[in-house]
C-alpha cells in the first residue's frame, strides 16, 4: 500500500518537474517579454507543486529522501513521467499545445484529488487547483489563438497536436499502482478525468477550428520508466551541477 | 516601432491592490487584445499579490495634457490657498472630514 502510495505520489510529482523543466528552457527566449514572464510564472507554478509531492513521496517512502534527492539523485530509468512532458519545446504552437494537453487532464485530476481519503494528496491537489485553472485556460487561449489565427499558425497549431497526439494515452493507462490507488479511494477515477479532459479538447479544438487527431498508436513506457531519447539529456541538464557538487549549499 | 504591424499594441495596466480602494496605474506591456492584456498584467503585475483587480486600456486612447500647456493649466492654482477647506473652525467631535 505505502509502496504503491509512493509510485503514485512520485508519478504526479515527475510529470510536474519534467514539464517544468522543458518549460523553463524558454526563460530568456520567450517570443515576447510578457510572454516570458508568462510562461516562468507557469513553470515555476509546476515546480512548486512537484516539491510538495516529491516531499510528501519521500515521507511516504520513510527512507529519509527529501525533494532534493527525489529530483535530482534519481536515474533516468527510476523516472515515471509520462513522455508528453519530456518532448522537445518546439516552436511556441508546440509548448502550448503540449501544455493545453497536460492542463486538460491536469485541473479535472486536481479537482478529483481534492477529494482522495488521502488527506495529504487533497491539501496538495486544492492548492493546486486554481492555479491549474488559470494554466487552462492561458493555453486554451493560445491554441485557439493559433487555430484560428493566420494560416501559418493555424498550420502550426495542426501539426502539434498532430505529433503530440500519440503521448495522449499514457495520461490515463491503468496499471497495478493504479488500481490499488483507486480501490483505496486514493486516486481519483480515471475514466472521469479522461471525459473531462476529452471534453475540454473537443470544445478548446472547435473554437480553435483545429482537427482532432484520430486515436493511433500510443506511446507507452513512461510510468515504468522507458522513456524517450530527450529523458537523458533533460536529467544530464538538471542534475548535473547537484552531481558534481554533492551536498554544494549557497 | 509601433509603425511594424506586426508588433503588439502597448496597453497601460491599472491594478487595484484591495477592494474599495482605486485602480491605480503601475505600468505598459504589449499584447494582441484586450483579454490578453488582462492576463499578461496578472502575469507580469500581480505575481507577488499586488492585486485584486486589473483594469487595462489601449496607451492610444489615453489622451494626455501638454507639456507646454503647464504653466497656464497648473501655476493659477498656486495662489489660490482659499481653495483649501483650511478656514474653517472644526466643530469638536467631528473626526471624519
Amino acid at each position: 500500500m505505502s509502496n504503491a502510495l509512493f509510485q503514485y505520489t512520485l508519478r504526479l510529482a515527475d510529470d510536474l518537474l519534467i514539464l517544468n523543466h522543458r518549460l523553463s528552457e524558454w526563460c530568456g527566449h520567450g517570443p515576447i517579454l510578457e510572454e516570458d514572464i508568462a510562461l516562468t510564472n507557469r513553470a515555476l507554478d509546476h515546480l512548486g507543486e512537484a516539491r510538495n509531492l516529491f516531499t510528501y513521496a519521500g515521507q511516504v517512502e520513510g527512507k529519509n529522501r527529501s525533494e532534493d534527492d527525489l529530483a535530482y539523485l534519481r536515474m533516468e530509468r527510476q523516472f515515471t513521467n509520462v513522455k508528453l512532458m519530456e518532448q522537445p519545446n518546439g516552436d511556441y504552437a508546440h509548448t502550448m499545445a503540449r501544455s493545453f494537453l497536460f492542463d486538460a487532464y491536469h485541473l479535472p485530476l486536481m479537482q478529483a484529488l481534492t477529494k482522495s481519503t488521502d488527506a495529504q494528496l487533497a491539501a496538495i491537489a486544492g492548492k493546486s487547483v486554481k492555479e491549474a485553472t488559470y494554466h487552462l485556460r492561458a493555453s486554451s487561449e493560445w491554441m485557439i489563438r493559433f487555430g484560428d489565427g493566420t494560416e501559418k499558425s493555424h498550420q502550426r497549431a495542426q501539426a502539434a497536436l498532430d505529433n503530440l497526439w500519440t503521448f495522449t494515452g499514457e495520461l490515463f493507462e491503468n496499471d497495478p499502482v493504479l488500481e490499488e490507488m483507486t480501490k483505496a479511494g486514493i486516486a481519483p477515477d480515471m475514466a472521469a478525468v479522461k471525459a473531462a479532459w476529452s471534453k475540454t479538447v473537443d470544445e478548446v479544438l472547435a473554437e480553435a477550428t483545429l482537427k482532432r487527431p484520430a486515436d493511433g498508436f500510443m506511446a507507452t513506457g513512461g510510468r515504468k520508466g522507458l522513456h524517450s531519447e530527450h529523458m537523458g539529456f533533460i536529467l544530464a541538464e538538471m542534475q548535473h551541477v547537484t552531481r558534481a557538487y554533492p551536498g554544494a549549499e549557497w | 516601432m509601433s509603425e511594424n504591424p506586426n508588433n503588439w499594441p502597448l496597453w497601460e495596466i491599472f491594478i487595484q491592490s484591495k477592494r474599495g480602494l482605486d485602480h491605480k496605474h503601475c505600468g505598459s506591456l504589449h499584447a494582441a487584445d484586450a483579454e490578453m492584456a488582462i492576463e499578461n498584467a496578472r502575469d507580469v503585475y500581480t505575481r507577488r499579490q499586488e492585486g485584486s483587480s486589473i483594469w487595462v486600456v489601449k496607451s492610444e486612447h489615453i489622451h494626455a495634457s501638454r507639456p507646454e500647456d503647464a504653466e497656464s493649466f497648473f501655476d493659477p492654482a498656486d495662489d489660490k490657498v482659499y481653495r483649501h477647506p483650511t478656514f474653517y473652525t472644526m466643530p469638536e467631535g467631528a473626526k471624519y472630514i
